[in-house]
């Protein structure tokens, strides 16, 4: 007799993806129904900042499996379909169109939607030149105005907006990149590692400034066009384009309005479970508590979504399989291949292990004598170390990591 | 089409089509073979689609480029044969190609 078991995954992006996929994997017999607002095949959300503004407009979308594999797991894509509202006394789902769908077990994988400035928000709404960068029908728009010769002001100094500046820059735009806090990516790097980028992009052009904050996006006169990015300090930077990359904001709201408990993230203990039986959240949208830094995260990163996406289908199917990652990122930029490992939040000390003038170098972070974090600049070996010494904890000597003429790697 | 074969580290083969271009990883993926994660999705950025290459097939796959050499170095249980999937692109040359993987990838 077929199962009447039904899967319902709110959400097609990264985590969505996965946990629909590893669910089957995993032993679920019943329905899959992946529920996407988009109406794409779940895609790689990371080329949108890379290769799809370089490549030439109309590129194909960076799908993360073809169409027949889900049908293939017996997973009903369900795209450009918006769900409204989850019950969950009456365990069903609703939609902006078409009847309720009853589940057995949900998952939200919800993800985010970029952060606005109030400077936005003044705005007309059908002004068509300031862009955000989320979707990849944002990454088709924005790379289909990237113009050389033309001017584009990028606010907001952390991955996004350094990405969209090396790639925008690459297409021969003159670019101005705008970041509020002291220096790059000041919530993520360190001193040495935000001085050695912000000198990349300005070597390739881009004019870096740093403690600026925008006031005003000023319009033309019918108000359907930004000219003008307004700083505090009273600077002015022309523009043709204007690209926001200032954060991002889990999208909770369906989580929240159900009753499940929501500090900016739908909170989830390590199997990504919620506190409602049967019901899962994975990706960008949760928050949860991380053993290995002893405090609550909510993280924007690929392999945090499909690490909480394996976790969460196990739960899914009954199974315990907690999220013990340590959580990284990385980053291309030009020439440069930046990979974090770890969170440097907390940390005493910063070791440099080879110069930054060689564009390949490692910052560890350290608090005490253990590893909390490293930063590789065109050092993938050294991240893999790197990612094992913060797993294990094991203590390690600076002067050791600092020596690049002893190996890192433990020998055999 | 152009066919790989994909042995798990179990032992269990999969015949996999792979329109040429695409990526092994890609093909992989698509066929829904566990055991290649790819969690960066073709970036050369995480190791997690290493695979080893049969003895007979190393020499006639192009060589791997520096950045694969250098990702390679920190994979799981690397051998003189391991490959990442989504550093090789399917031609009608490598039709039959065979591929193991490895006990785990991360």
């Amino acid at each position: 007799m077929p199962s009447l078991d039904m899967l319902i995954v709110i959400g097609a992006g990264q985590a969505g993806s996965e946990l629909a996929v590893q669910a089957r994997e995993g032993g679920w017999a019943g329905g899959i129904a992946l529920i996407g607002e988009e109406p794409h095949l779940p895609y790689h959300r990371p080329p949108l900042s890379k290769s799809v503004l370089t490549e030439a407009p109309g590129a194909d979308i960076p799908a993360i499996k073809a169409r027949a594999a889900y049908a293939r797991a017996g997973i009903e894509l369900m795209t450009g379909r918006q769900v409204i509202h989850v019950d969950l006394a009456r365990v069903t789902v609703h939609f902006a169109d078409g009847p309720p769908m009853p589940y057995t077990r949900l998952a939200f994988a919800t993800g985010g939607r970029p952060r606005r400035l109030p400077a936005q928000d003044a705005l007309d709404p059908r002004v068509a030149n300031v862009h955000t960068l989320r979707t990849f029908a944002d990454a088709r728009r924005l790379r289909a105005n990237l113009v050389p010769g033309q001017r584009l002001v990028v606010i907001g100094g952390g991955f996004v907006g350094l990405e969209v500046a090396a790639a925008a820059t690459a297409q021969g735009l003159d670019v101005v990149l705008l970041e509020a806090g002291p220096r790059l990516l000041s919530r993520v790097t360190g001193a040495p590692v935000a001085d050695f980028l912000a000198q990349a992009h300005r070597a390739a052009g881009v004019d870096v400034r740093t403690g600026v904050a925008v006031d005003q996006l000023e319009t033309d006169a019918c108000g359907l066009r930004v000219t003008t990015v307004c700083c505090a300090d009273g600077e002015r930077f022309d523009a043709d384009h204007v690209l926001v990359g200032v954060g991002l904001e889990p999208n909770t709201s369906l989580a929240e309005q159900a009753g499940l408990p929501v500090d900016d993230g739908i909170v989830v203990d390590a199997g990504c479970r919620t506190i409602m039986p049967g019901v899962v959240a994975a990706g960008d949208c949760t928050r949860q508590h991380s053993a290995l830094y002893g405090r609550p995260l909510r993280l924007e990163s690929v392999p945090n979504a499909v690490d909480q996406a394996r976790a969460a289908a196990a739960s899914v199917n009954g199974l315990d399989r907690p999220n013990t990652g340590v959580p990284w990122f990385w980053s291309d930029q030009y020439d440069l291949k930046l990979k974090t490992a770890g969170l440097s939040q907390g940390h005493d000390r910063l070791v440099l292990r080879g110069l930054p003038s060689s564009r390949a170098f490692t910052a560890f972070y350290l608090q005490g004598d253990r590893v909390l974090a490293a930063d590789t600049i065109n050092r993938p070996a050294e991240f893999m170390v790197a990612k094992r010494l913060i797993a294990e904890g094991v203590p390690v000597d600076p002067a050791r990591l600092a020596d690049t003429t002893r190996p890192l790697k433990p020998g055999p | 089409m152009t066919h790989l074969t994909i042995i798990q580290f179990d032992g269990t083969t999969h015949h996999v089509e792979a329109q040429p271009g695409t990526t092994l990883m890609q093909a992989a993926v698509d066929a829904l073979v566990p055991g290649i994660l790819a969690d960066c999705g073709g970036a050369c950025s995480c190791a997690t689609c290493h695979c080893y290459v049969a003895d007979n097939w190393v020499d006639r796959l192009p060589a791997p480029a520096s950045a694969e050499i250098e990702m390679l170095d920190c994979a799981k249980n690397p051998r003189p044969n391991s490959r990442l999937s989504c550093q090789i692109r399917m031609a009608a040359a490598y039709d039959g190609l065979v591929l193991h993987l490895p006990e785990s990838q991360i």
